[in-house]
């Protein structure tokens, strides 16, 4: 990586360094909101003065010592303003006295502690996601707000919410116990995910210069597996990230236009992306355990898809079963459409179409696109040209995405020229 | 997620609002600041404008060599877009609570005004 230029190190850099910086403030501080501000200053300062004068020899001592002198400042100055402010004077943290004099250790956990902080259960998704964004991340606002397309000032209002979230619910920097822990385990997994699949737009046109929320979901899912590299869920996720991020360059047409995974041209898959994450699901596989997770389902799924050379080697039966193993731990409508989906490439188009009628009934999927765009393609194979032009149609005016959108609209016109 | 909430006014909503007493005046302009102060707060605001009398309003297209041909405003519109909002926020039961409380802005008339709820598109997909 020796290519690499000089600023866009220091922003790896300094990135991989955020949480743990984080994470020494807060465990002296107590105040994660204020800790949070100093660490995104030092950042900043460090953003500005490192490809200048140099990365200085102990990085990360330097981050936190800058932090630290902002947070103290920060201190202080509270201080003074509750000493002037009388009625508040005996609500003066105990703490100050001892974090004005104390040293900021770095631990390693510290970056599961936040994140299970930011990705607690008592802050909406999208709070959720712009703090761990930033506070994990080592984002900046303006960064966010760009991959969001919102602007700068909203998603600060987002973030400054979101740590009033934080304090509100009483969480503390602190491990949860074992039987909270996986519970929380899993919010921060879904946090993970939802940022992966806010990434996950086409490569093209307007989004073109959207800062890469798939690498950062990546990024991020690594550091938890490097903590935690023996569960099997944290794998599955980051087997399922990189085993889809792999086929990201046969995803989009020139145009930006969507490429269905059979007709994609797949000699453009990310092989050693599709090495790695085979390698850590088999892993996680083979280690005991009650049975494998949504993630690891999901995973395998994808690798399935992305070891079948051509469209036509696909091993339906075992997407299928999968599929099956799927259903039955959750109760996702959109996982019993796509069960639908690989019943009807194993038993026909028509045994697809029959598990469908059930989901016209499902509250979850009124007005969704997809079941309309699932029953087309399935019409579609059953050579029912018309009624699946019509769905196609339908679909097409439901979905707010832009590439689904052109697709639906495209496989209607050309289904429909063909008739 | 993003949608547009679109206050529309009756045509002769603009003539009215001008004789409306200052009370219901000032009552409306703070409830407008209020509420959108609120969506800025909640961290939901990726903006909003009010729209000019459509008295100014001109209809454009180009013309054959490509200039733009100008005409008034559609004699037959029975509505005008008074002004929108665009949020961003976690689904559509949010931008219809936001946008029925948009409609009770103060005014007169006993009946809170239609607010038009769209959707906007976006680059993004859903995992499959």
């Amino acid at each position: 990586m020796t290519s690499t230029p000089p600023d866009l190190r220091v922003e790896l850099l300094l990135r991989d360094f955020a949480p743990q910086v984080l994470g020494a403030l807060v465990r002296r501080f107590r105040d994660f909101a204020a800790s949070e501000d100093a660490v995104q200053e030092a950042l900043a300062a460090a953003a500005a003065q490192w490809p200048r004068d140099g990365i200085p020899d102990q990085p990360r001592g330097w981050l936190v010592q800058v932090a630290q002198r902002r947070m103290i400042d920060h201190v202080r100055s509270e201080v003074a303003r509750r000493g002037r402010e009388a009625a508040f004077a005996e609500e003066t943290p105990l703490a100050v006295a001892a974090a004005l004099a104390g040293e900021s250790e770095i631990d390693p956990d510290d970056t599961l502690l936040l994140l299970f902080m930011c990705c607690h259960p008592a802050l909406s998704p999208a709070s959720a996601i712009a703090l761990t964004l930033r506070a994990v991340g080592g984002l900046t606002t303006a960064e966010i707000a760009k991959a969001f397309l919102v602007p700068p000032s909203t998603m600060a209002q987002r973030i400054s919410r979101a740590k009033q979230g934080i304090k509100a619910s009483g969480v503390r920097f602190q491990m949860p116990d074992a039987r909270e822990r996986a519970q929380r385990l899993s919010s921060v997994l879904h946090v993970l995910y939802l940022v992966f699949n806010e990434g996950y737009t086409t490569s093209a046109g307007p989004d073109l210069h959207r800062t890469d929320l798939s690498n950062e979901a990546i990024r991020l899912t690594r550091a938890v597996h490097r903590l935690l590299p023996g569960d099997g869920e944290v794998a599955g996720l980051l087997a399922l990230m990189l085993l889809t991020d792999a086929r990201r360059a046969a995803r989009t047409g020139p145009g930006g236009e969507l490429i269905p995974l059979d007709e994609q041209d797949r000699t453009r898959w990310d092989a050693q992306a599709i090495t790695e994450g085979v390698g850590l699901l088999s892993a996680a596989l083979r280690r005991p355990q009650r049975g494998p997770g949504e993630y690891q389902l999901q995973a395998a799924i994808a690798a399935v898809h992305d070891e079948a050379p051509r469209a036509e080697d696909t091993d339906w039966p075992q997407i299928l079963a999968l599929y099956g193993m799927l259903l039955r731990l959750s109760d996702n409508p959109m996982v019993a459409l796509n069960h639908a989906i690989a019943t009807a490439m194993v038993h026909g188009p028509q045994a697809g179409l029959e598990l469908l009628t059930p989901l016209d009934d499902d509250e979850r999927l009124r007005g969704h696109h997809r079941l309309d765009a699932v029953r087309a393609h399935l019409l579609e194979r059953a050579g029912n040209r018309q009624a699946a032009v019509a769905l196609y149609r339908a679909a097409a005016e439901k979905t707010t995405s832009i590439p689904e959108r052109n697709y639906l609209e495209m496989r209607a016109a050309r289904l429909g020229a063909a008739t | 997620m993003k949608f547009m909430l679109m206050l529309n006014t009756p045509r002769d909503g603009y003539a009215k609002y001008m004789s409306w007493p200052k009370e219901i005046l000032e009552a409306n302009a703070a409830f407008m600041i209020e509420f959108n102060r609120k969506l800025s707060a909640a961290g939901e605001l990726v903006g909003a404008e009010g729209l000019a009398s459509p008295v100014q309003a001109k209809l454009v297209r180009a013309g054959k060599d490509g200039r733009p041909i100008t005409d008034g405003v559609f004699p037959e519109a029975k509505e005008f877009l008074a002004g929108y909002w665009i949020v961003d926020v976690d689904g559509p039961e949010r931008a219809y609570q936001l946008a029925a409380e948009a409609s009770t802005a103060p005014g007169i008339g006993d009946e809170p005004l239609w607010v038009e709820v769209r959707g906007i598109m976006s680059g993004r997909q859903d995992l499959e």
